[in-house]
């Protein structure tokens, strides 16, 4: 298959899973933007000013960049997964694994759409904050560059889930049982400062912090952990995962008989 | 002639360890109607699942118009079209959706993926429907929908899995004749099918396919000169009590107005119905008990049945 071509098909694939997942907004959209208000509401207006500044800004200043943060993490990742396993599930992964789109490109286009709802689900959760804060740019750069590398990790770690999933529950267990948990306690919240030293040790082995704290840092201009190091360890869990799912794409592993 | 589809010792052993294929050779010429029969389990779906690469080969080498899939897998797939047996496409999608998108795959642009589909969506009188979504159509509309979705990219060869299982009379005869149509237009065409009158209808040759080896491959007209019997069923005006002492034939009579017989293909039917009005027995009517083909399907298969000590083998169909 000629580049051109392979364009073509990279196209197809990332318009087909914009289109699922803006057909079915009010499952895609509408659900994060309720909750993160939620959020704003209780941790910002209401509980936030009792709690006080947190690593020396607002609480809602600090809590909101972690908010945008998780969403940007659960809707990629859920994006793919779904929509990987749905095609699974309704046999329509064969329209795929019958043409010649190579198996990088069939990775990039599941990839990018679940960039594409995870970044179209931050920038409304961002415009909402707005609602309840002004927001400061420290860093651009960061922000958009963190964004984006956390968007295509957990989409490639969605996808490598759908192609183990053998049923619906299996596409509901990581995101219960380890994303939340390791999104929780990544630093949305509080600072890990807060914590007695093992903990903050603990916490220290939880990639998700690194990408939050990263992410606020681009906001507020203050992180727990390297900003630099934050970007080498997401880019080496991006290498990692991607060639692990090209693997498996490549064996035909619960895809091909 | 060219070659369209070349199988050389192609075998397939499941995790489970089922021999679905044992080590076939086939070949497919260019413009063939071809048929692959075969009871279920015999596989069939292994070998075309195999071809369009959902299954994976144990060993063996498969080449499409010269193009080995393992070498050059992108160009094989381009000559590649294929209709599943089951519905595979998104449910929720648009009909015309369901189409540029496939044809998207193959590295259409956009222009010309909206042309192609339709083109072949008003060839299967889907047009109409090409804003619905593809849950709403009928069964016969969805078998249609995805012949429509395997020719957009215009494939050389098109390999149809039971295309016209649980379809009507009316609308397997049309899915027939536009078969006949593409197939007139230079399109080699492989099906599996358990309709053996679709199979005596349309393909030129048959192959027959059972417990993972293929039992027969030839044209369809030798294949049918192979026959050396073929049972009637009359229906006769008088009522009778017992079949009738008919000297070189053998049959039974089925109720008190109709007779079975089985008749050799160097016996003439004239000869029958002279012996039968000695007897003072008038034929009202007459029919073949089966399809003929279906007769030496049955036969050919049975046979296999009986050398491999009987019983089919349990399996993927």
């Amino acid at each position: 298959m000629k580049a051109r071509q392979q364009w073509v098909a990279f196209v197809t694939i990332l318009t087909r899973e914009v289109r699922r997942f803006m057909r079915i907004w009010l499952q895609t959209l509408l659900p994060p933007a309720i909750t993160i208000v939620l959020y704003f509401v209780i941790f910002g207006t209401l509980i936030g000013p009792r709690i006080g500044a947190m690593a020396g800004h607002t609480y809602i200043d600090f809590v909101v960049p972690g908010l945008i943060m998780m969403s940007v993490i659960t809707n990629s990742y859920s994006n793919v997964v779904s929509s990987f396993y749905g095609n699974k599930f309704q046999g329509s992964i064969e329209e795929i694994l019958v043409s010649p789109v190579p198996n990088y490109v069939i990775l990039l286009g599941f990839v990018f759409g679940g960039v594409a709802r995870g970044i179209a689900v931050g920038a409304i959760v961002t415009l909402l904050s707005l609602l309840f804060t002004s927001l400061q740019l420290h860093h651009l750069a960061v922000i958009l560059g963190m964004v984006l590398l956390t968007a295509i990790l957990f989409s490639i770690a969605g996808l490598i889930n759908a192609i183990f999933a053998e049923s619906f529950d299996d596409i509901s267990i990581i995101p219960t049982f380890v994303l939340t948990p390791l999104t929780y306690l990544g630093g949305v919240f509080y600072s890990i400062d807060m914590l007695p030293e093992f903990w903050q040790a603990v916490s220290r082995a939880n990639p998700i912090l690194y990408m939050v704290n990263a992410f606020r840092y681009g906001f507020l201009g203050t992180s727990d952990i390297p900003v630099s190091g934050a970007f080498l360890m997401v880019s080496a869990f991006i290498a990692l995962s991607y060639v692990y799912a090209i693997h498996l794409l490549a064996r035909g592993r619960r895809l091909r008989r | 002639m060219t070659s369209a589809l070349s199988i050389r010792s192609l075998r397939k052993v499941y995790d489970n360890g089922l021999e679905a294929l044992k080590g076939i050779d086939l070949d497919v010429a260019e413009g063939d109607f071809f048929a692959l029969l075969g009871p279920n389990g015999a596989g069939k779906s292994t070998a075309i699942g195999i071809i369009c690469s959902l299954v994976r080969k144990t060993s063996g080498t498969i080449s499409v118009f010269g193009t080995d899939i393992d070498r050059d897998f992108s160009q094989a797939k381009q000559y590649l079209g294929v209709v599943p047996q089951e519905f595979n496409f998104q449910q929720f999608e648009k009909v015309i959706d369901i189409l540029v998108t496939q044809a998207g795959y193959y590295g259409l642009p956009r222009r010309i993926a909206e042309e192609r589909s339709e083109k072949y969506l008003r060839q299967l009188g889907l047009w109409d429907k090409r804003d619905n979504r593809a849950r709403m159509l009928s069964g016969g509309m969805k078998r249609r929908l995805m012949i429509a979705r395997a020719l957009v990219h215009e494939p050389r060869l098109l390999i149809l899995d039971e295309p016209t299982a649980g379809v009507d009379i009316e609308l397997r005869r049309a899915t027939w004749q536009f078969l006949r149509d593409i197939n007139a237009r230079g399109v080699t065409i492989i099906l599996t099918t358990h309709y053996l009158e679709e199979a005596e209808n349309l393909c030129n040759r048959i192959a027959i396919i059972d417990r993972g080896r293929i039992v027969e491959n030839t044209s369809t007209r030798q294949l049918l000169a192979k026959l050396s019997t073929e049972t009637f069923v009359l229906d006769t005006r008088e009522q009778l009590d017992a079949f009738p002492d008919l000297p070189g034939y053998t049959g039974r009579l089925v109720d008190s107005h109709s007779l079975e017989i089985e008749v050799e293909k160097s016996q003439s039917l004239n000869e029958l119905f002279a012996s039968l009005a000695e007897h003072n027995v008038h034929v009202l009517s007459m029919r073949n008990k089966t399809n003929r083909l279906e007769e030496l399907f049955v036969s050919l298969v049975q046979a296999g049945a009986d050398r491999a000590g009987g019983g089919t083998d349990g399996g993927r169909s």
